[in-house]
């Protein structure tokens, strides 16, 4: 009962009013960052961390808004995707395949009501998922030691880019990158200052944020910049908003059956929400055969996706909070987010924080029941807001980064680098380089070699120690301490190597339109 | 053509041995590990120059870069945020970021008068949201005109 006893813990954290107003107005945000076209949960909650840092909120406080923006973001992709036929963000992808057709037929209400249920459904799974297999896994991870760690980061590295890029070399090089820049500031060990040319501004390092920011928000003004505006067109008219109840009871199967599968997409290290829309709704796609008609608007086309999507945003905050390895890009900033406020996620987290854990959530089961009641009775609002038309909105976007960013540091050099970093991701996004592994870099660089140096001091300098292998003298030899590194490092090899042959066979998302 | 892939590629080698020479530059401290300060920086470095000759022999097919026209935009705005950085402490926060948002509006969308009106409304709407729903400290106008 230790659980009930954590989780009346985290609803006292939860049910404070404060927290409570965040968690709303967080939900609210999300909502509307997620139904903009453009504006993804990863840039839209990059944007906000800034300014939650600035406004001086707690530790908990701060996370419970941005995991509900988070998650607020996750259920507004879709409602872009059904009307406009333009995918809020990356996982609301494979929503537009029947949710737009759906819109077109007549049922966009219909279509938005049945996705916020599987959204609601699909979350409140991960998150009743996160409860149980978190403190599990952190229990396990609590025996980690700094070779586990190092085949983990690895791990983490050679799957993340495997999905994010059709090249693996590129995913392979942006991981190069970020690393590469996370080790510019003092060497955590020597104290003596690495790549910083002399520069005072660089001896703190690199500022994530920074190029959080710029790689996200301003790389999406460019873009804008080169379409002209382009992509925000006028989409479906929303008729009569009313409940499908019959489409839904017949959905259940589906949305249990596309939950799963997202929630194990979200938990995998690197894999996260697009890859769990798109595993649900082929899936479900299979199960369904022939007579479903997906890709005609039905449904369970729209369904599936949204129920594999929203369990994946819950399933890769476990391994962001007990390995502090996120499983995607949100997540990725969302680490960000914790170590700006001092907090390392990992398996001490749990017994050291329990209050922000726990809290947590409880503001998520809480914001999952918030979004259900703005995402199906007050879908409307959000409709009326996505037709912001982009010539307002990435000025908008644009000089909320600007004031985030000169708010954190009130230097102008931070403002540069962010605008450096603004035309390194356009450029990449041009050169299909992904940039999530740059941002996992630069925020798991110094830990990663923190990992590799400290098991190296532990053995002495035999490199045999990061397979598992502790040296015993000439008479004992060596011992096999444990399978746990060569295990993550064998992983670690297949997750770079499989997507080279697999993609053969599994198209990309985007071929499945075609 | 492929030819942006191996542009690229040499671009990403000759940054790999920046880095790698910036590597060797680190002093050797009084304290020390098996590791040190440079062999992971060095195997980045190494990583990264495999990457760039995998662009160099093996390259995708180019984008579509934008044409001149685009491209001078996209240049503009460049400037036009330098400019912003710069003028953001010392003009204060109202009329540099009026100018910028309507430059960047402008952009999106050629029209001058829904440009002008975003520009303002974003700068006076934003600045009231952080100076008084947010409570960040930003200054409105130049320091001197406030005495």
């Amino acid at each position: 009962m230790e659980l009930l006893s954590n989780l009346a813990l985290g609803f006292s954290v939860a049910l404070t009013p404060f927290t409570l107003f965040l968690a709303v107005a967080g939900c609210f945000l999300g909502t509307i960052i997620g139904a903009l076209p453009g504006l993804g949960p990863s840039n839209g909650v990059a944007i906000l961390i800034p300014l939650a840092f600035s406004l001086g909120l707690d530790a908990t406080s701060a996370l419970v808004l941005m995991t509900a923006v988070y998650y607020g973001a996750m259920y507004g992709g879709r409602i872009s995707s059904i009307l406009l036929n333009i995918p809020g963000d990356e996982p609301a992808l494979m929503t537009t395949l029947d949710g737009y057709p759906m819109a077109k037929a007549g049922r966009a209400g219909d279509a938005l009501v049945l996705s916020g249920f599987a959204s609601f459904f699909g979350a409140l799974f991960a998150t009743i998922g996160l409860m149980l297999l978190a403190p599990l896994l952190s229990r396990i991870a609590y025996q980690f030691g700094p070779s586990e760690y190092f085949a983990l980061y690895l791990l983490a590295f050679s799957t993340l880019g495997g999905i994010a890029s059709k090249n693996q070399a590129k995913a392979a090089l942006a991981s190069c990158m970020g690393l590469g820049i996370a080790m510019i500031g003092l060497d955590n060990q020597t104290g003596m200052p690495r790549f910083t040319g002399g520069n005072l501004h660089l001896m703190d390092g690199v500022d994530f944020l920074v190029a959080i920011v710029g790689l996200f928000a301003v790389a999406e003004v460019f873009v804008f910049i080169e379409s002209h505006g382009r992509e925000s067109s006028i989409g479906v008219r929303l008729g009569k908003v009313t409940l499908p109840v019959r489409d839904l009871a017949k959905g259940i199967g589906t949305m249990l059956r596309s939950s799963v599968i997202g929630f194990i997409a979200g938990v995998l290290p690197g894999a996260g929400a697009s890859l769990g829309s798109f595993l649900a709704y082929m899936g479900e796609k299979n199960v369904q055969g022939e007579r479903g008609g997906f890709g005609t608007g039905v449904p369970k086309g729209v369904m599936a996706p949204e129920a594999g999507n929203n369990a994946a945003a819950g399933g890769a905050l476990v391994p962001m909070l007990t390995l502090g390895v996120p499983g995607s890009g949100t997540t990725a900033v969302l680490l960000a987010l914790l170590l700006t406020l001092n907090i390392t996620p990992g398996p001490t987290l749990f017994t050291d924080r329990p209050d922000v854990v726990w809290g947590l959530i409880a503001s998520l089961l809480i914001a999952n029941f918030v979004l259900l009641a703005m995402n199906v009775p007050m879908v409307k609002i959000f409709v009326h807001i996505l037709s912001v038309p982009a010539w307002v909105l990435l000025p908008g976007v644009m000089m909320i980064s600007f004031v985030g960013i000169y708010s954190l540091s009130g230097s102008y050099f931070d403002l540069l680098l962010m605008i450096f970093f603004g035309i390194v991701g356009w450029i990449f996004r041009k050169l299909d380089v992904p940039t999530v592994p740059i941002i996992l870099g630069i925020l798991l660089g110094n830990h990663m070699e923190d990992a590799l140096r400290r098991a190296m001091i532990l053995s002495d300098g035999d490199w045999r120690f990061l397979f598992g292998f502790r040296w015993h003298g000439p008479s004992d030899g060596y011992e096999f301490y444990s399978a746990i590194p060569s295990s993550l490092l064998v992983l670690a090899v297949a997750g770079f190597v499989a997507p080279i042959f697999l993609r053969r066979v599994i198209k990309r998302p985007q071929a499945v339109s075609d | 053509m492929k030819l942006s892939d191996r542009l690229f590629g040499v671009v990403v080698i000759l940054g790999a041995l920046a880095y790698t020479a910036g590597a060797f530059q680190i002093q050797a401290s009084f304290m020390s590990d098996p590791v040190g300060s440079k062999t992971f920086p060095l195997i980045l470095a190494g990583v990264a120059t495999i990457c760039g000759l995998v662009f160099l022999f093996r390259p995708d097919d180019d984008p579509k870069w934008p044409g001149r026209l685009t491209l001078g935009n996209i240049v503009i705005a460049v400037l036009v945020m330098v400019a912003y950085a710069h003028a953001l402490k010392p003009l204060g926060f109202l009329m540099p970021t009026a100018v910028c948002a309507a430059i960047l509006s402008f952009q999106i969308s050629p029209r001058p008068l829904p440009a002008a009106i975003t520009g303002l409304g974003l700068s006076i709407g934003l600045f009231l949201i952080f100076k008084y729903a947010l409570g960040l400290g930003l200054q409105p106008v130049p320091k001197a005109w406030l005495g």
